[in-house]
This record gives structure tokens, C-alpha cells and sequence, in this order.
């Protein structure tokens, strides 16, 4: 009991410094943007002024998030906090598709894919369909599912790498998504005018996911602090996440079909010689993650705020990669993911703050890129820190090559 | 005939720029890494190489391109170090840290570009960098060729040289298929494996560089180089990892991509009105057809992805 909680203890310590070399990474980045910014004006500087200016205008916001000039009266100073919660739902859920195909063995780079065509299914189910939110939710996550499994079936029938797979179908399901939403101009779902997918609230209100303001006949400024935060944008979806997210842990851990995946994931030959069907498994892992991915689109999109653009949309849409970095970041546990999706959320809010005429807003991205690269050796640290936590709290059972 | 000469032009354009940073992943996994972060050394080699022909604009043409092919290049060195260091000194998964790289790479373009476009001490609001490709870019007999077909072709040749007729390539392919083998007979794995990606960086930047700045007057690092990368990685697998077919295969792929851009002045293909994103399509899927076609007798080099510990047995 003692190792296991040593054990939990040091993966997040060793994540929490990945943290905190990429924040200072960041910081170092400001600095020298600060220093170049006041030396181009040729007034003297100090040294001093270099890292208030950097401090100040740039890293102090990115550390608020959302908090930054919150205002709890007026209804747009809290809208930061708002947008900063309701993308928390959408990391969680591409962290979790990212993390479940982890711990099954499976690299799925697909989340991207999978996030567009389950926005899609959404947008399907509503515009075209005019169906309720819920209905809508649930053909999200079945178009996602249907888009992890083809790589999982790729994997299992002809085994090529899921990696590159994913990869292909992130791209044909973008461009087949944009096209059929775009329709030549005249699709269905979308909306001439504003050059942008019609709004939920002019074509299915009832799509809206709903959000915890239940009666708008009260006025805004007579609620509670708690409810004003989690009014729209930021909806219901965030505690559908957050409770989907203790619903993997609870299979992975704690079932048995949680546990074939798993072993199919450590070793596919030994899982097939007791009897695990591992093609099966293997498809169903994908489309799981698939479907986790296709959902944190469905949570976002319906939001009602948000509008996808076919013809903005050229790139893939980030929130599929930046689960990778929310999942690695929380190696892969799905409780750890909730708490790794809101650091994420957070700087993301932040960067966009900073003095745009200083700083690139971008740099926040840098921080989780580097918090990324840094978390692909997050095992060196651990065996380091193992060895340290082993020494202090365990002294002479420490098993020899640490704590895994 | 005008149709041809467009149609040259772009299988020519496209099919240089995933012959060049598909022989960059080639170095890279005959060494034994799996180089998944080419998508990000071409970013940061495009974006290091327009940063030059910026800056060498007022230098004489031959500086300025000379210059900006070997900033690009060297700059995707610097960046394949960052993966070399990950996965061969500190073991770390090779998919994962590539992947990391490839999301990082934007946001540093990103960043960049922005600095780059900034005026009297303000930083600008777009990563949309505008260029001149004067130098780049000839004409000869109506088909429009880029200085990158003559680089490439160099490149193929010299690569296929490196590889199969030198001690270098002998032992980096060493390294790749059996590293304990060479490590008994006094290769340096470790340092194979360095080479191996740095080659691959070299070539993945001066392929990102290919992919840009001939086509367009100006990009938007928003875009990063948009899967091209990811491309060259299937380009590599029907290749078999192998310079000449790795050629071939390019031109196949590139045939396919460079129809969306001139599926406008085909006739028959205009008649049908297809929207350009099932041109954009077209290459995805015909790789996936072609990687499954060919999956079962896949020429992998056997110990690509897999760390070498000096210590294991």
C-alpha cells in the first residue's frame, strides 16, 4: 500500500515538473521578447524593468487564465473563465480517447480525425435531423467510434501501424467533413451569410446542450457566483466529461473487458493464447477512443457558441493533438487526465491575454509543446525521483531499478 | 499542351518535396529511429529558409537562394537534434517525442513569423510571412521548373550513394537491422543513430522549404505545411525504405495530389465539378490503399523503434 501510493506520488510529481520546466521555458521566452521590445525603442532599461515587462504584461496572465480581470458583476467579465470551462470538456474527452488507446497498447494520433467527424455527426443529427441535444451527443460519439475503428481494423486485419493510419483518415475525414458541410456553398448546414455553419439557435435551439442557468426568468445578478460561472458557454457538457472520465477508470480498472484490453495492450500474442479475441480488441479500443474523441466534439459544438467553418478549417483542428499532450501529461489515468485537461485549458486562455503587442499569444502553445516533448522522457524522471522517494520513505526495501 | 506543362509543374513540385523529406525519414529509420516529426522539421526548415531569402533579398540571387536552402536545412538539424536527443541519449518513446516536436513546431513558426512581421518594436497579429521565390523559380521551353528539381536530384543521387557505397551508410544500415550486431564489432550505435536523424533533418527541412516557397508569394505559419510531412511517411513506406523506389513513389503520390490543382483546366474533370477537397483526398486514400496492398511484405529495417541500450542483452 505504502509503495503504491509512492508510486501515484511520483508520476505526479515527475509530471509536475515537466510543468514547471516548460513554464519556465516560457518565461525565458518573455524575457527575451520584453528585453528585444525595449531595446528596439533605444530608451535606456534596466535589467529589472526586462523581467517586471515580462512578468507583468505577459507571464502573470498566462498564469491567471481565465481569472484575469474577472468580474464577477458585470455579465462579459467572467466571459474568459466561461470560454476557459467550456474547454475543459473537449481536452478531457480527446485526453481520455488519447489515454485509453495508451493504456490498450494503441497510439491514437487519430483524435484529431475522429474530433472533426464526431463535430460533424453532431452537426448532422442537428441541423439536417433537427434532433434534441442528447440525440445529438450520442451520433457524435457514433461517428467517432466508426472513424477510431477503421484504423483498428487496419491494425487488426492487415497490421499496419495505427500510427499512419490515423494519420491518413485525420486527413480524409477533414476534407470529406468540410466538403459535405460546405456543399459547393449551398449545404444544408451551412450558412452563406456569415460564411459559417448556421447557428444552433436559429436552426435547432433544442440542439443546445442545456447549461445549469434552468430558469432565465431570474435575473443574472441575483445568482450565485458558482452558477454565473458555468452559464453558457460553459455548459452542463463540462459534468458529462468529468463523470465519462470516472466511467473509463472504473472499466479500465475495475472490469474485465477493462482488463483483456489492457493485456491485449501489454502483450498481443500472450492475451491471444488465454483466449483473448485480440482483433476484436484491438478494433474495440479504437473505436472506444474514437467514440471519446467524437463526443468531446459533440460537448463543444453544441454549445451553441461555437460555429465550425468549412472553409476556415483547413488545418486539422488542434484540440485532437492537444489531448495527446493532456493525456501524456496525466499518464494516461483518467482522474489525472480532469486535472491535466484544466492546466491545459488554462495557460490556452492565458496566452491569448498577453500584450499583443508584445508578446505572441502562440508562446502558451510553445509552453505545452515543450511540456509534451518534456513528458516523452517523463520515465527517465521517474526512475530518478523513484530512487530519491525510495531512499527517503522506504529505506532498504527500495527495489532495485525503481518503482514502476 | 498547356495543360501538360501545369500538370509538369506540380507532379514536379510536389513530387521533389516528398521525395526529399521521404529520404530524410529513410536515414533516419535505416539508423533505427522512427522519424514521425518530420511534419515539424519541415515547419521549421520552411520557416528558417523564408526568414533568409528575406533577409538575403538585397544579396545577389545565387546568395539568397543558396542561403536559404542550407538556413532551411541546417535549421531542420537543429530541430531533428531535439529528437535524436529524446529518443537515442535519453531512450524516450520515439512516436511520442516526434509527435510532441511536430505540435511544438507551429507554435515556434508561429512565433517566429509573428517577431519576423513585427514593426518598430510591435509585434504584428499574423504569422503570414510574403516572399519573393525571384531565383526559385525558371522558365524553360513553357514548363515552369524550381531550382528544388536540380537540388532533389543531387540530393536522390548523393543519398543513394551515401547509403549503399560508403563505410557510413553500411553501418548506419547496420544499426537499423541488428545494432547489438554492429555494437559487437565496434560501431558506435549511439552515434549512428545521431547521424541517421541529423541527415534526416537536413533533408526534411530543405523539403519544407521546396514545398512553399516555389508555389506561393506568401504563408500562413497558421497552416504549418498541412500533412505534407505525414505524407512522406507513407511516400517512405511504399518506397520500402529504399532510394529509387522512394523516388517512384513519390511521383505516384505527387500525381494524384497535383490534381487538385489543375483539375480546373481538365475538361473532363472541370465537368464533373468536384470540389477540390476530393482532389485533396485522393493521395490519403491512395495511400491507404497501397499500404494495405503492400503491409504484408513490408521491408521494415528490423530494429527501428526500439531503443538500444548498451546494456541490454
Amino acid at each position: 500500500m505504502k509503495r503504491r501510493i509512492l508510486s501515484g506520488l511520483n508520476t505526479i510529481l515527475a509530471a509536475l515538473i515537466c510543468v514547471f520546466i516548460g513554464l519556465l521555458l516560457g518565461f525565458i521566452i518573455l524575457v527575451v521578447f520584453s528585453w528585444s521590445s525595449l531595446a528596439s525603442k533605444g530608451d535606456p532599461y534596466t535589467f529589472g524593468k526586462v523581467i517586471e515587462q515580462a512578468w507583468s504584461l505577459g507571464f502573470q496572465r498566462i498564469l491567471l487564465g481565465g481569472f484575469y480581470q474577472l468580474n464577477w458583476k458585470i455579465p462579459p467579465g467572467n466571459q474568459a473563465l466561461r470560454s476557459e470551462i467550456a474547454k475543459v470538456a473537449p481536452l478531457l474527452l480527446c485526453g481520455l480517447s488519447v489515454g485509453f488507446a495508451f493504456k490498450t497498447g494503441l497510439f491514437n494520433i487519430g483524435a484529431a480525425g475522429q474530433y472533426t467527424i464526431g463535430a460533424f455527426g453532431a452537426y448532422v443529427f442537428a441541423l439536417v435531423l433537427g434532433m434534441p441535444w442528447w440525440v445529438c451527443l450520442i451520433a457524435s460519439m457514433l461517428f467517432g467510434a466508426v472513424w477510431g475503428a477503421i484504423p483498428g481494423f487496419f491494425k487488426a486485419y492487415f497490421n499496419i501501424n495505427e500510427v499512419i493510419t490515423s494519420i491518413m483518415f485525420n486527413w480524409i475525414g477533414l476534407y470529406m467533413a468540410n466538403t459535405i458541410m460546405y456543399g459547393n456553398g449551398s449545404g444544408v448546414m451551412y450558412n452563406a451569410l456569415e460564411s459559417k455553419n448556421w447557428k444552433l439557435s436559429i436552426k435547432n435551439p433544442g440542439a443546445i446542450i442545456p447549461d445549469l442557468d434552468v430558469d432565465s426568468s431570474i435575473k443574472f445578478a441575483d445568482k450565485s457566483t458558482f452558477v454565473k460561472a458555468f452559464t453558457n458557454p460553459a455548459t452542463i457538457g463540462v459534468f458529462i466529461a468529468i463523470a465519462v472520465a470516472i466511467v473509463v477508470f472504473i472499466i479500465l480498472n475495475k472490469t474485465v473487458f477493462g482488463y483483456e484490453l489492457k493485456a491485449c495492450g501489454y502483450s498481443k500474442t500472450a492475451a491471444k493464447y488465454a483466449g483473448i479475441n485480440e482483433k476484436r480488441n484491438i478494433i474495440l479500443s479504437m473505436a472506444i477512443a474514437g467514440a471519446l474523441a467524437g463526443l468531446g466534439a459533440g460537448l463543444y459544438y453544441l454549445t451553441g457558441t461555437e460555429q465550425w467553418n468549412p472553409q476556415e478549417n483547413k488545418a486539422l483542428p488542434a484540440m485532437g493533438f492537444d489531448g495527446i499532450s493532456v493525456a501524456l501529461l496525466a499518464s494516461s489515468n483518467p482522474i489525472g487526465t480532469i486535472f491535466s485537461a484544466i492546466f491545459k485549458s488554462h495557460i490556452a486562455t492565458g496566452g491569448p491575454k498577453m500584450e499583443k503587442t508584445l508578446f505572441p499569444s502562440e508562446i502558451a502553445d510553445v509552453i505545452s509543446g515543450a511540456i509534451i516533448y518534456l513528458c516523452a522522457f517523463m520515465l527517465l524522471f521517474k526512475n530518478k525521483l523513484a530512487k530519491l522517494l525510495g531512499r527517503l520513505f522506504l529505506s532498504g526495501d527500495a527495489p532495485k531499478g525503481g518503482v514502476k | 499542351m498547356e495543360i501538360l506543362a501545369l500538370f509538369i509543374k506540380f507532379a514536379l513540385l510536389y513530387g521533389i518535396v516528398l521525395m526529399l523529406v521521404a529520404l530524410g525519414g529513410m536515414f533516419s529509420e535505416r539508423s533505427g529511429i522512427i522519424n514521425i516529426a518530420l511534419e515539424g522539421i519541415m515547419v521549421i526548415g520552411a520557416m528558417a529558409g523564408v526568414v533568409a531569402s528575406i533577409d538575403l533579398a538585397g544579396a545577389g540571387l545565387f546568395v539568397k537562394v543558396a542561403g536559404s536552402i542550407l538556413a532551411a536545412g541546417v535549421a531542420g538539424m537543429v530541430y531533428a537534434f531535439l529528437l535524436a536527443f529524446a529518443s537515442v541519449s535519453l531512450k524516450a518513446d520515439q512516436t511520442i517525442g516526434g509527435t510532441a516536436l511536430n505540435i511544438l513546431a507551429t507554435a515556434i513558426a508561429m512565433v517566429i513569423a509573428k517577431r519576423v512581421n513585427s514593426s518598430t518594436g510591435k509585434i504584428s497579429d499574423s504569422a503570414r510571412l510574403v516572399y519573393s521565390y525571384e531565383g526559385f523559380v525558371y522558365n524553360i521551353g513553357g514548363v515552369t521548373v524550381n531550382i528544388f528539381f536540380i537540388v532533389g536530384i543531387v540530393l536522390l543521387v548523393l543519398s543513394y550513394v551515401i547509403l549503399y557505397k560508403t563505410r557510413l551508410g553500411l553501418r548506419l544500415r547496420a544499426c537499423g537491422e541488428h545494432p547489438q550486431a554492429a555494437d559487437s564489432l565496434g560501431i558506435n550505435v549511439y552515434k549512428m543513430r545521431y547521424i541517421g536523424v541529423l541527415i534526416s533533418g537536413f533533408l526534411g527541412g530543405i523539403g519544407g522549404l521546396a514545398y512553399i516557397l516555389p508555389a506561393n508569394p506568401n504563408w500562413d505559419f497558421k497552416y504549418g505545411i498541412a500533412g505534407m510531412g505525414f505524407l512522406a511517411l507513407a511516400v517512405m513506406i511504399f518506397g520500402q525504405w529504399k532510394p529509387f523506389k522512394i523516388f517512384f513513389a513519390a511521383m505516384f503520390f505527387a500525381v494524384f495530389k497535383s490534381l487538385a490543382d489543375i483539375a480546373d483546366s481538365i475538361p473532363l474533370l472541370s465537368s464533373l465539378r468536384w470540389p477540390k477537397e476530393i482532389y485533396n483526398m485522393m493521395p490519403f486514400i491512395a495511400s491507404m490503399i497501397v499500404l494495405a496492398l503492400t503491409s504484408g511484405k513490408s521491408r521494415a529495417p528490423k530494429a527501428e523503434g526500439i531503443p538500444y541500450d548498451k546494456g541490454q542483452r
